[in-house]
């Protein structure tokens, strides 16, 4: 009995910093409708600071006091970054501020490497919580009996600050309605700045006072944000108290969860979470969200089908791709069948995000899924390569099957976030079960049969996939299902009220788009002869949306080039720097604010410039009624 | 002249809704802006206050040209509004609501407290504590005025005050305005209501389509009823 307590005690110190984090993203999504990617950058530099900090002073005043300095100077740099980069996206969509503060993440995690060095580093005791408390029999580290009395501290603390003071008032008013808060003299840009600053500071100090319990360590941030996310989920976001809840009921579960489950200790989380979903969308104690601003935010030039010239010109770009053995060496041929992989993988994305409207931010998830199942079933059940290619994508079938039935009864922020922790589950359980899957180690020994071995037939099958999988894609954007995508897309009311099941279309969307990445995944195993966790992972997922972004997220080709160019770039990007995740994170961050239409997208814009657009019609001016 | 716009035009996205909008409110006095749904009253008001991104025009408030001021430096400048849709906080209560209006006493302006607008809205004082969600259309309308006179304006546009309200509160408000006018604040009313904006007003405009088609007193309004017939549904 006594193990199980000291078990719930432990769980509980966990939630005293999953809380501070999580109800800084909270914060800060409530007032700036931003979800902060980088909360768990911010986490891991509280963590860092605080090290150098504590390291640097002694004593008690030194520990304590670097404890918080190291949060206050976080939330400068928080600061910082509010001013620079936020307040040039507050009014983009949605998906632009995620990949944004992801590609802040990107940075972050080169930059604390470059500073701290890759190794994990141990940080001081904390003086006067040194011991551990006994209780019967069971040792309780003291600290932790400190962690666990600060959680509900700060959460009072918290609402003190918001229920009793002028700052917390105008905060809760512009949650509600920012621009009548500006209309009544309160200038919104400060209130912004001073929001991120308490969310962040919450957030370092999380990661602060980490250190005397775990190492610190440059993976710390995904780590976190993950967790985050499902807590915000479950207790709603924007709700401190739910922050709260869902933070002491998480990492329960997982304290719990490893005397159950041990191997996957995060099935557990992960049903709770399901079933929250289902019974409040929303978390226990959030609110439904007005209809959020649809994915694709820029002015959308009308999609239509391929002429025939066109269609004649993307055939003899095929043929001139197909052409690449005659000219290229094996090196050529297999950076070549890589980028035709993720060519399937980015238009897969695509028609998740573009058509559907749906961003995820865990589509690796579907194309790992791809590349598991042919493991299994060319190293396991010995199948033949075909068969293996046909079947290996039913397992992401399967799974965008289960995960995208929970993923589409939400949309916007939520949809993204329950997307990145599906995935993140299935790669914990692909990194948790090594049994099945060979943990870390992967699978390896997954070779091709002989016809398609060498580097140029195994090519001329990546492409001819690619072509029949974009073939298909795009015939589905022009079909009646297309069509009545898209419709859901735009509005999903109005596809409601003629009929068009929009859950149940988005559902299938998922499932088709999580198949493609399936069969991309699938082909990877082949090509790379292995699969490793890393193949589910997110920073695999991110890869997609930044190869969709980059070419156009609002055309109907742009995912394919975007695909060539990015990967070709990140191929040689690697082969040339060390900090290649700095200059991606760059990279993705001046996209975001400086070229959101993409490449397609802006050779589109220029192509339909026009002299300026004739006078105004009478009957435009004459709508003036139904614009007020 | 508290407050001169000039040559206002003001577009959302690619139509034209506002066309050489020009009006004054004098010192102290309380103007009457008169139309149907959509002639572009509201859209006015919030041009004025710069809530319309895309807005050409000049807009002298005490004689400063304030046409490039974001909308919280023109409100902190003593120009206070009031939206037509109320916009309370919901999730806040009475009293919190008119915190978050609350600003600095200024020279040229009355100075308002929280027992002062009690006193001119004697129904919220009984409901300091309710939530703005829990009150009625009426409730809220006094509560959205005096949120905004919280801000001590010398001037306050009011969006169509009357707008929904039973007869008895209408009463109630042109009691309100006419205390708030005693008091000495400017006042630029929006209105579809002709007989409320005789009770409150001391010149009028009317605008039509998105252009003022009419300017000058009641009387002379009443001289003219062919233009209040053409533009006013009564």
């Amino acid at each position: 009995m006594a193990f199980y307590f000291v078990q719930f005690l432990t769980g509980l110190a966990s939630a005293a910093s999953l809380f501070l984090v999580a109800s800084g993203l909270s914060i800060i999504f409530g007032v700036t409708r931003i979800v902060n990617f980088a909360h768990g950058a911010f986490y891991m530099l509280g963590a860092y600071v605080a090290f150098t900090l504590t390291e640097r002073f002694s004593g008690a005043i030194g520990f304590w006091g670097g404890i918080v300095a190291a949060a206050a100077i976080v939330a400068l740099v928080g600061v910082l970054v509010e001013m620079v980069l936020l307040r040039r996206i507050y009014h983009a969509p949605e998906l632009f501020q995620l990949l944004a503060t992801f590609g802040l993440t990107l940075m972050v995690e080169d930059l604390v490497v470059l500073i701290w060095g890759p190794s994990d580093l141990l940080g001081r005791r904390a003086p006067g919580f040194k011991g551990a408390v006994d209780f019967f029999g069971q040792n309780i580290p003291s600290y932790d009996l400190f962690l666990i009395g600060l959680g509900p501290l700060v959460l009072g603390l918290l609402w003190l600050l918001f229920q009793r003071t002028r700052w917390g008032v105008l905060v809760r008013a512009a949650t509600q309605d920012r621009d009548m808060v500006a209309a009544l003299g309160v200038n919104q840009k400060w209130l912004f700045t001073s929001v991120f600053a308490v969310g962040v500071f919450l957030a370092a100090l999380g990661g602060a006072l980490q250190i005397p319990r775990d190492a610190v360590h440059h993976a710390m941030d995904l780590r976190i944000i993950v967790d985050v996310f499902v807590v915000v989920v479950i207790g709603g976001l924007g709700s401190i108290i739910g922050a709260f809840v869902a933070a002491v009921l998480v990492s329960e579960l997982n304290a719990f969860g490893i005397l159950i489950f041990p191997k996957i200790s995060i099935i557990l989380v992960f049903l709770v979470m399901a079933a929250v979903l289902i019974v409040r969308p929303w978390g226990l104690f959030g609110r439904q969200e007005a209809a959020a601003r649809r994915t694709p935010g820029l002015t959308i030039n009308p999609w239509r089908p391929l002429t025939s010239n066109e269609r004649l010109a993307a055939v003899a770009a095929l043929a001139l791709a197909a052409a690449l053995p005659l000219i290229g060496g094996n090196y050529a041929l297999t950076v070549g069948s890589e980028i035709a992989i993720f060519v399937i993988f980015a238009a897969s994305l695509h028609f998740l995000m573009s058509v559907g409207g749906l961003a995820s931010f865990g589509h690796a998830a579907y194309f790992g899924l791809g590349a598991y199942g042919v493991a299994f079933l060319a190293k396991l059940a010995g199948l033949p390569m075909i068969l293996s290619l046909l079947l290996g994508p039913l397992l992401g079938l399967a799974g965008a099957a289960v995960f995208g039935f929970f993923a589409v009864q939400l949309s916007g922020v939520y949809f993204a976030m329950l997307t990145l922790a599906f995935a993140q589950i299935v790669w914990s359980i692909a990194f948790q079960w090594v049994a099945v899957t060979g943990g870390d180690n992967g699978i390896l020994g997954v070779w091709p049969e002989s016809w398609a071995a060498s580097p140029a037939h195994f090519y001329w099958l990546s492409i001819a996939v690619a072509a029949l999988a974009v073939a298909v894609l795009r015939i589905i954007v022009f079909s009646p299902f297309g069509f009545a995508l898209r419709a859901t897309r735009d509005s999903p009311l109005r596809g409601e009220a003629i009929g068009i099941d929009g859950k149940r279309i988005q559902w299938t969307a998922f499932v088709i788009a999580g198949t493609v990445a399936g069969v991309a995944g699938a082909l990877f195993a082949y090509l790379k002869g292995s699969i490793f966790p890393d193949s589910l992972g997110i920073s695999l997922s991110v890869d997609a949306l930044v190869m969709v972004l980059l070419g156009g997220v609002e055309t109907v080709s742009g995912a394919i080039l975007g695909a060539i160019v990015y990967k070709a770039l990140s191929i040689w990007l690697v082969s040339q720097t060390d900090l290649s995740k700095l200059v991606l994170g760059g990279i993705i961050v001046l996209i975001v604010v400086a070229f959101p239409k993409g490449i397609v997208g802006m050779l589109e814009t220029i192509r339909q410039r026009r002299p300026p657009t004739p006078p105004k019609s009478a009957l435009l001016t004459s709508g003036i009624e139904t614009a007020e | 002249m508290k407050l001169s716009v000039h040559d206002l035009n003001s577009h959302y996205g690619p139509a034209h809704i506002l066309f050489d909008i020009a009006l004054d409110v004098g010192e102290g006095e309380v103007v009457a802006l008169l139309g149907r749904n959509g002639a572009g009253k509201s859209t006015t008001f919030r041009s004025i206050v710069g809530l319309v991104a895309q807005r050409t025009g000049r807009i002298l408030f005490e004689g400063n040209d304030v046409s490039d001021q974001p909308t919280h430096a023109i409100v902190r400048g003593g120009l206070g509004y009031v939206p037509e849709e109320r916009r309370i906080f919901t999730d806040l209560t009475v009293e919190e609501n008119l915190e978050v209006g609350r600003q600095p006493e200024r020279p040229n302006a009355p100075h308002w407290t929280r027992e002062k607008l009690f006193a001119l809205f004697p129904n919220l004082a009984e409901m300091r504590g309710r939530l703005g969600g829990r009150m009625s259309g009426g409730e809220q309308q006094m509560l959205t005025i005096a949120r905004t006179l919280m801000g001590n304006p010398s001037l306050v546009l009011l969006d169509e005050p009357s707008e929904g309200l039973s007869p008895k509160i209408v009463e109630q408000m042109v009691d309100a305005i006419l205390t708030m006018k005693k008091e000495g604040v400017s006042m630029l009313v929006s209105e579809q209501n002709l007989h409320f904006a005789r009770l409150i007003s001391d010149r009028t405009y009317i605008i039509e389509r998105g252009r003022i088609c009419f300017s000058g007193t009641m009387s002379e309004l009443d001289a003219r009823p062919d233009i209040r017939d053409a533009h006013l549904a009564l």
